[in-house]
């Protein structure tokens, strides 16, 4: 494998006793959409400017292709940022905004229009060269500020949370033009957000921080399939999380039994984990089957799944219909609600199950993740 | 709230009505009674007749007056230049400066507000003059040279012959400066840190030094602040009258001491008025040409 154009090795940034950014170590390959996801305050932004150069680690190293930058100052680092508030230049026109770092790296002036010509068409503003920035909208000031870092084909694009001051149709569409521009440039992009949804959408890779800690690297499939912590099962999409002890553990499957749901819960895999051990299993609100329960019934069997394992009684509370789909709020015997969402494949669907009728609650072996912390 | 303010006429009324009266009975007419005035003449020894004659503006014109105009200009022009070339640097130490540095700087630079101009120039005095601490300062790096230059067998520098600093044009400047640098530094600061620091980050991130982004970035959004400094320190500069007074010489005179004489010793209101007016014109110039600029800077924006 090639060598990463990105590694951060064992970085920390400390304000005073805060530690925004706590021993992360990461590495982000050639052409790659990257995204650095958390909570506000997490240390995304810290993370990306020490990757800009307006920071420093505490501890650790940044290297960018494979050159250590630590002493290199942003205005010679091969990489450039799209920042929050745009910081597109009041006093110049939108061509000016674009060529001025051509202008600093004294790029003749027929090649700067050229390629000022072309970066504006790229991020779709032709024609809006001669503009102030006071007269664009703020997507369109978005679009300078991104043909201004294209401009200088830098090795890495920084974005920090691009989406997030759009209005919801506008961010939509950005959303889908920041893949499409990306595909074009073959550029790689870095990008902080804290809308889920939007790194799942976007990026080829995550990574999950949460109070400075690096929690997973993954695929946007991955870390919804297998989380490897409570916080990130929780951060991405809607979870239902179960506590429990460890009673089985055979190579090819275990078994949590979990007081909280009343039923034992069977994996088909085996896990390294002590026996005994307190462990979560997290279950998405899509894995989970209902079941239509009468009175006196025998609780059905799941195929892959031994007796008493994977399914529950429990008692409809709460409907939102969603028009593709429904979300339901089940009550279990211990009380606990747990939430199940239903596509509406068929008409009139949503008529099928009803707030306080009795259901089963049953999922396959292959449905829940177990979590060790 | 929807409602206008100055549709509610009472409240409006009362709020306002002492402002307006007082600044009526005590600014504008007696401005007016002054204004009047250049146009009169003496007559007697109390009496003025306003006449309606140009005799005094005539007089205002003569190259005796229009020189001392002229330097008045020049050294409000200088004072102001040097304000912004020492202003701006301290501006942006401000700006930069830690949090809590930075509340002890603008108190420092305040400090000087809360002491008597007159007291201020006294001090400057001493530290001017010939007994004064820079040339106390100055005498000693002197003797010690001297020292020096025999211990390595060479010859002395000779007799000490102090700075001659106080009573020249010099001093007034110097002084102009050192009483008018908050003026320019507070404004300067005031722009500066509402500047959005992404910008010079941005800057930075295209590949500009500092001293690019300091020109082409940082100088041109802090404009309105430059702007309002320059006026703000021109214009006191220019009418300035205790600093060149105290510290100036025979030949450092700002207009504001002939107007003083004219009122005091010569006894000559309506040519004292008159100069004063003249002065006032200026300023008004002044002002007029600083709103335009910014009009201009508004227009090139659409
Ligand atoms: N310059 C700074 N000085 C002190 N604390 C800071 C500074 N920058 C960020 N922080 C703190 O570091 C933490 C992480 O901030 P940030 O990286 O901006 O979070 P995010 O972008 O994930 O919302 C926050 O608690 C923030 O208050
Ligand atoms: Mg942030």
């Amino acid at each position: 494998m090639a060598e990463p154009i990105i590694t951060i090795e064992n970085v920390t940034r400390r304000f005073g006793t805060l530690a925004a950014v706590d021993n992360v170590s990461l590495t982000v390959e050639e052409g790659e959409f990257f995204a650095l996801l958390g909570p506000s305050g997490c240390g995304k932004t810290t993370l990306l400017r020490m990757l800009a150069g307006f920071d420093n680690p505490t501890e650790g190293r940044i290297l960018i292709d494979g050159q250590d930058v630590n002493r290199i100052p942003p205005n010679k680092r091969p990489v450039n940022m799209v920042f929050q508030s745009y910081a597109v230049f009041p006093h110049m026109t939108v061509a000016d905004n674009v060529r001025y770092g051509l202008n600093i790296a004294g790029v003749p002036r027929k090649e700067q229009d050229a390629r000022v010509e072309e970066a504006l068409s790229l991020v779709q503003l032709d024609g809006l060269g001669p503009r102030k920035p006071d007269q664009l909208s703020g997507g369109q000031r978005q679009r300078v500020a991104l043909a201004r870092a294209l401009i200088m084909r830098p090795r890495v694009l920084l974005l920090d949370e691009p989406l997030s001051a759009l209005d919801a149709k506008l961010r939509d569409q950005m959303r889908t033009e920041l893949s499409t521009l990306q595909e074009k440039v073959g550029i790689t992009f870095i990008m902080v957000t804290h809308d889920q949804d939007e790194a799942l959408a976007l990026a080829t890779r995550c990574a999950v921080m949460n109070r400075g800690l690096l929690q997973q690297v993954a695929t946007p499939n991955d870390l919804y399939e297998f989380p490897n912590s409570r916080f990130v099962a929780d951060f991405i999409g809607t979870v239902n999380l179960f506590e429990g002890q460890l009673i089985v553990d055979e190579p090819d499957h275990a078994v949590i039994r979990s007081p909280e749901l009343g039923a034992g819960i069977y994996f088909d895999h085996g896990v390294t984990g002590a026996k005994g051990a307190t462990v979560w299993a997290a279950i998405r609100p899509e894995k989970i089957e209902l079941k239509k329960r009468t009175e006196g019934d025998t609780a059905p069997k799941m195929d892959d799944t031994p007796e008493g394992n994977n399914v529950v009684p429990g008692i409809i509370r709460q409907e939102v219909y969603l028009g593709s789909e429904s979300t339901y709020e089940v009550e279990i015997e211990s009380g606990r609600r747990v939430k199940v969402t239903r596509s509406n494949l068929t008409r009139w669907d949503q008529e099928d199950f009803a707030i306080g009728e009795a259901v089963w609650l049953a999922w396959h072996a292959c449905s829940p993740a177990m979590l060790q912390s | 709230m929807e409602q206008s303010w100055t549709r509610a006429k009472g409240a409006f009324l009362a709020v306002f009505s002492p402002t307006v009266l007082w600044l009526f009975a005590f600014f504008l007419l007696p401005m007016g009674i002054i204004w009047a005035y250049s146009f009169g003449q003496n007559e007697g020894l109390v009496d003025i007749a306003v006449t309606g004659t140009l005799a005094n503006y005539a007089r205002v014109l003569q190259p005796l007056y229009l020189l001392i105009f002229l330097k008045s200009l020049w050294f409000a022009f200088l004072t102001t230049a040097l304000c912004l070339v020492i202003g701006f640097p301290v501006a942006m130490a401000i700006t930069f400066a830690s949090e809590k540095t930075k509340a002890w700087l603008l108190v420092l630079i305040m400090l000087p507000f809360w002491t008597n101009l007159l007291i201020r120039t006294y001090a400057l005095m001493a530290v001017l003059r010939t007994e004064g601490y820079v040339n106390w300062a100055y005498h000693w790096l002197w003797d010690e040279t001297s020292g020096l230059l025999q211990m390595i067998g060479q010859a002395p520098l000779g007799a000490f012959t102090p700075l001659d600093l106080l009573h020249k044009n010099f001093a007034v400047v110097f002084g102009l400066v050192y009483v008018n640098l908050p003026f320019m530094v507070l404004p300067l600061y005031a722009a500066l840190d509402r500047l959005d620091r992404s910008y010079l980050e941005a800057s930075l991130d295209l590949g500009a030094g500092h001293l690019t982004t300091l020109f082409r970035i940082i100088v041109p959004l802090a404009l309105p602040g430059i702007a309002s400094g320059v006026l703000i320190t021109f214009i006191p500069a220019l009418g300035s009258y205790l600093t060149p007074d105290l510290l100036g010489g025979p030949d450092s005179q700002m207009i504001a001491s002939v107007i003083e004489r004219q009122f005091k010793r010569a006894n000559d209101w309506p040519f004292g008025a008159a100069l004063s007016f003249m002065l006032m014109y200026m300023t008004f110039a002044a002002v007029a040409l600083q709103a335009i600029l910014a009009r201009r800077r508004a227009e090139a924006r659409q």
